[in-house]
């Protein structure tokens, strides 16, 4: 792979990752469990849209050939997505959303706060931006965690069961391939070993503030680096890149 | 006055189009004007990269320019250095507490989490004693607050640095 591939493909990790997160906190418009979440939640959502417009329209820019954001985000199927597993993973209840996004928030904090430092200054742009939307993301979520954790019984035990079922997909954040690497060792990318140790401070600062236990011997799913998915995307993206399947290059 | 100092007056009139009190050049949008023959280049930034006004502000000055013989108009996005609420003006401070918002207060405590919460004074009746209801308010830029002396619900325009 070419550099310029390598740096593309790079942009679709990141930028995938807050498009699809960004759909999934979409679906809760007009479906909060009250309306300041209604709102703040799809509030993150706009912020993920908006972030991961940034880096297609890099994309374009980069292969020159024509595409545009639009066609970045609408002309492209699953097995050429490379978001997170977690990303993709339905909402289910506020308690299993707001876990999510806790394990996400803490990730991007740290991960914007290096890329900051990227040689490449469109992506030092990009994150220098993004860090300090992310700041407000994981001060909502860890404020949540805290709530539901350390609230009622029920809310206790919801929540401690969101974390169970979702922390099998958090190493899946963490995973680079080859071409990631040489991007590290141009000071390009992110070597992602290096704020594991920061994104688990994190989570256990907010963890034990809440009263909840991290699950052990959990099986980590993993494969999205290499676009493997989850069932849950293709519906995803089905309803999201319906309108431009349908009617191709429809304009407003 | 210079052209370029021309089209920064007329940028004055372009209002930010979720909060028509402010130019978005009180709104620190505005990064650079340039004139070379009869091009124009506005370099503007977003104030979040989600934020839909973006578009807006884009279709705007290009019109407000076009509408003064300006025909040859480019708005080109600039991401760095990262739009900052140091940049409203203090007239923008002044109009939006005017208009109901309470304008950025600076937020000694810098940490990410946990942080104590800034005092924001009701733009209405000035009590300190306000209380936050939502970090996440109308717009991206917003947190929604309570005045726990007037009752009335505001817009507190966040900080961010």
């Amino acid at each position: 792979m070419e550099n310029k591939d390598a740096l593309i493909n790079y942009c679709l990790r990141v930028g995938d990752s807050s498009l699809v997160l960004g759909q999934r906190l979409a679906e809760w418009c007009s479906n909060g469990p009250i309306l300041e979440e209604d709102i703040a939640l799809t509030n993150i959502s706009l912020d993920l849209f908006g972030q991961s417009r940034m880096l297609y329209s890099y994309i374009a820019e980069l292969k020159g050939n024509g595409e545009t954001e639009d066609s970045v985000a609408f002309g492209r199927n699953e097995r050429a997505f490379y978001n997170t597993l977690l990303s993709e993973r339905p909402n289910g209840h506020f308690g299993d959303t707001i876990v999510r996004g806790l394990l996400v928030d803490a990730f991007n904090f740290h991960f914007y706060t290096k890329l900051k430092e990227s040689k490449d200054s469109t992506l030092a742009a990009f994150a220098e931006k993004s860090l300090k939307e992310v700041t407000y993301h994981l001060r909502h979520s860890s404020e949540w965690i805290i709530r539901l954790g350390d609230g009622t019984e029920e809310s206790k035990n919801k929540v401690q069961k969101s974390l169970n079922e979702l922390w099998g997909y958090s190493d899946d954040l963490f995973e680079m391939n080859d071409d990631d690497l040489n991007l590290v060792s141009e000071g390009v990318a992110i070597d992602l070993s290096s704020i594991k140790p920061l994104w688990q401070e994190t989570i256990n600062t907010v963890l034990s503030r809440a009263k909840l236990t991290l699950p052990e011997n959990v099986f980590m799913h993993k494969g999205s680096r290499n676009a493997v998915h989850s069932e849950y995307l293709g519906h995803l993206l089905c309803e999201m890149q319906y309108l431009q399947k349908a009617y191709p290059d429809a304009k407003w | 006055m210079t052209t370029e100092e021309n089209i920064w007056k007329l940028l004055e009139e372009v209002p930010d189009p979720e909060i028509p009190v402010i130019s978005i050049v009180d709104l620190g949008v505005v990064r650079s004007v340039t004139v070379s023959n009869d091009e124009v280049v506005v370099e503007i930034t977003s104030t979040y990269s989600g934020c839909p006004a973006t578009d807006v502000f884009i279709a705007d000055i290009k019109s407000k320019l076009r509408e003064n013989k300006f025909e040859k108009v480019e708005v080109k996005m600039k991401f760095s250095p990262a739009w900052t609420t140091d940049w409203l003006t203090e007239n923008a401070r002044v109009k939006l507490r005017e208009y109901g918002i309470a304008p950025p207060e600076d937020e000694p405590d810098k940490s990410v989490l946990f942080a104590k919460q800034v005092v924001v004074p009701c733009p209405r009746c000035s009590s300190k004693n306000t209380k936050l209801i939502s970090q996440f308010g109308s717009t991206a830029c917003k947190s929604l607050y309570q005045c726990n002396d007037c009752h009335e619900p505001f817009d507190y325009f966040k900080c961010l640095k």
